[in-house]
């Protein structure tokens, strides 16, 4: 599904990834975990094709081609879903004619028929009732005056009507408590599948109590430094990332 | 696509709608002077009363000098090298939209307003002014049975002088300014409309302007009237074909809302903004004003603006009535090198009166776009309301957004609140659309409307739409 090798990416000259490799088969989970600045949010930044980073090295091979030469809207078109970590207002744009736009073109892109209004309604009704959004909010501008939770949750939303082969989360827990926390994980969890795939960026395990990853990653000075499983993550909040960083130091020397 | 490229794709635009319709013109040689003003007048038919009118409004005018404190630079027009009468040689009178100059039904088509679709799908009784004169009327006969008048003003003078002389000028004095005493020497045609009391117009009147001959100046002279307790929803929208030279348009709209009456003025404008370097295109350069009559009357303006080299342009509200109420709703688009001062004046006299101003400003490219405004409460104006908000969003690094509020108040019961903004358009926001699979001119059409969302919603139906799609045009891609 995704094949990341030695991925090197720069922002204003500053190099935040230096040699990543990752490999993501269809319908796993990975959980993408590290301390801060590590460069967990320049990943998915990269991978969803923001133009501020400048990639200046290695390749990202998704679903059978070069993402690193598609626009980012053919990214999101040929299934690659990124939930924001501070999801981003658009004043006086109805969430619903949002996506009505979104879902349009990414059928279109499929080559699908645009759906009817009462098949796209029905649709957002099923979809929303996932992370218990309430309907009101399908018809508020986008994220305008929303809470931090039900951002978050209309990240999920989102993510559920578009069905991305590829889902990156980045940071999706910050700022939820504990009630949104279990909604959000649930909405996950319900569009898990074997053909769907998903990167969880966190920084915290707790996350991942709800949304069981099949593999967690340790991504520290622009690299991943460390692979494991759930239990990795378990590790990480008993003993934090400074073992990390001496293993680390100790190997580069 | 990077900003260079999108700066490019935007600037080697061509404008749409830069086409020219082949009618031989009736046109008066250029220049002007009393025997001009009394050839037109002629040409019209008119009484004597309004000759002398015209005569009196030249000899203000020539006494007058140009302003300048709007925030635009320009070349100062050439009044003797434009004509000032040009009237479509074919004039008979037709009964059916199907006897129209096949020209003509081929420009309405280009601009996508053809009559019949217009009568068909929006109910909407047209009055279609082409290079001054009115070349066709419809829906007629339906408003006539209500009492209504909507006509062209040449008609209006011949059918009903009465009205006219007794509202004429009335709200814009020929002494308020210099482009107003210069329309009222020279204007050869427009719209007049009546509502009588108590009547509500049941459809939208809409008038389509639009400036045809090269080198012609436009004077329009339009006049609402709406007495008691009535209602009137009247649409005016333009588009014009593209010249090299400038083309003045200096037009005076009036409107005179009595008691318990509402009249909703709504303006979409498209006139050819020049090109690129800012060459050609028209100078909009127009009063409007309407006066609050009666008690409990109301002047709403809607205006859309994007066309025009140069707009200078003030639809205000004279609240005189106890709890009278005036609003101004305004999107105004800059792209190129486009300039425009644009705002409201409300002037509050009568008791308990409001108003409400929201402006939206779009500046891109190398633009200028000014925000220009007054809210003055009058000694006598107890418990007066304002409240503006201006907007300003800012597409380009190279463009300018400005605010000039204006506020006068000689009453200490007034409550007036003013909330301004400027902001750039986001990347972030941008990029979110991107990553929801819609590409970049979805994107921006998408945030501008959402921007202007306020406004468009005070737009009719039929106007909305139009509006959306011009606010796309106007900006595609012009990120930078």
């Amino acid at each position: 599904m995704l094949t990341i090798k030695n991925l090197e990416a720069s922002i204003e000259g500053k190099q935040i990834l230096k040699g990543l490799n990752l490999e993501i088969k269809p319908g796993e989970v990975h959980a993408i975990m590290g301390p801060n600045g590590s460069g967990k949010s320049t990943l998915a930044s990269v991978l969803a094709g923001r133009e501020d980073y400048e990639v200046t090295g290695g390749s990202v091979t998704f679903n059978d081609q070069d993402l690193l030469e598609m626009p980012a809207e053919e990214r999101a078109r040929e299934g690659l879903f990124l939930a924001f970590q501070y999801p981003v207002e658009i004043p006086g744009v109805s969430n619903m004619n949002f996506l009505k736009a979104a879902v349009g073109e990414i059928r279109k892109h499929k080559g699908l028929e645009p759906l009817s209004a009462k098949d796209f309604l029905k649709l957002v009704k099923e979809k929303s009732a996932l992370v218990e959004l309430d309907g009101q909010l399908a018809n508020r501008a986008v994220n305008e005056g929303f809470s931090g939770g039900e951002k978050k949750r209309n990240e999920i939303f989102q993510m559920a009507m578009l069905e991305p082969s590829l889902a990156i989360l980045d940071e999706t827990d910050s700022g939820l408590d504990i009630d949104a926390l279990r909604i959000v994980s649930e909405g996950v969890n319900a569009l898990r599948s074997p053909e769907r795939s998903f990167v969880v960026i966190t920084h915290y395990q707790r996350l991942l109590d709800y949304i069981v990853p099949d593999f967690v990653h340790v991504l520290y000075k622009g690299k991943i430094v460390k692979s494991g499983t759930k239990e990795l993550a378990l590790e990480l909040e008993e003993r934090g990332y400074d073992w990390i960083k001496e293993e680390t130091a100790q190997a580069g020397a | 696509m990077t900003s260079d490229d999108i700066i490019d794709e935007i600037t080697n635009r061509e404008y749409e709608f830069g086409f020219t319709t082949n009618i031989e013109s009736d046109k008066a040689p250029a220049g002007l002077n009393e025997d001009i003003i009394r050839l037109i007048s002629a040409k019209k038919n008119e009484p004597e009363w309004l000759l002398q009118w015209r005569l009196e409004a030249f000899a203000i005018w020539q006494k007058m000098t140009e302003p300048n404190w709007a925030h635009v630079s320009y070349v100062k027009p050439d009044f003797q090298a434009i004509s000032y009468y040009a009237a479509p040689k074919k004039k008979a009178k037709l009964n059916s939209l199907d006897e129209l100059d096949p020209e003509l039904r081929k420009t309405m088509d280009k601009l996508g307003i053809s009559l019949e679709e217009q009568k068909r799908l929006h109910g909407v009784a047209v009055d279609f002014v082409m290079d001054s004169v009115s070349v066709a009327t419809s829906f007629k006969e339906k408003l006539g049975e209500l009492g209504i008048i909507f006509c062209s003003m040449s008609e209006a003078i011949q059918e009903h002088p009465d009205l006219v002389k007794k509202y004429l000028g009335t709200v814009v004095p020929r002494t308020d300014n210099f482009y107003a005493a210069l329309n009222s020497a020279v204007f050869t045609d427009g719209s007049f409309c009546y509502i009588p009391k108590g009547v509500k117009c049941p459809m939208e009147l809409s008038t389509y302007f639009r400036i045809n001959e090269g080198g012609t100046g436009q004077f329009e002279r339009t006049l609402v009237v709406a007495d008691e307790e009535s209602y009137v929803s009247y649409l005016e929208g333009c588009t014009a074909p593209q010249r090299d030279e400038n083309q003045l348009h200096a037009a005076v709209v009036e409107l005179i809302s009595m008691r318990d009456a509402e009249i909703k003025y709504s303006t979409v404008q498209n006139w050819y903004p020049g090109d690129k370097e800012g060459k050609g295109g028209v100078f909009n350069f127009v009063t409007k004003r309407g006066l609050c009559d009666g008690d409990r009357s109301k002047i709403s303006w809607t205006q859309v603006e994007t066309g025009s080299a140069i707009t200078w342009k003030y639809p205000s509200c004279i609240l005189k009535g106890d709890h009278s109420v005036g609003e101004f709703y305004s999107v105004a688009v800059t792209n190129n090198m486009q300039q425009a001062d644009t705002g409201t004046k409300m002037l509050h006299i009568g008791r308990n009166t409001k108003s409400t101003i929201i402006s939206k400003g779009i500046s891109a490219g190398n633009s200028q776009n000014s925000y220009r405004g007054l809210v003055h409460i009058n000694k006598s104006a107890q418990n007066a309301r304002n409240f503006s908000q201006c907007d300003s969003l800012l597409m380009s690094d190279t463009c300018g957004a400005h605010t000039f509020p204006y506020i006068e108040i000689k009453n200490k019961t007034a409550k007036v609140e003013h909330e301004a903004t400027t902001s750039k358009i986001g990347e972030d926001q941008i990029f979110y659309c991107l990553q929801r699979g819609l590409d970049e001119e979805q994107a921006i059409s998408m945030i501008v409307n959402g921007y202007a969302k306020e406004v468009l919603n005070k737009l009719p139906m039929e106007f909305a739409v139009e509006a959306q799609k011009l606010l796309a045009i106007s900006l595609e891609g012009s990120v930078g």
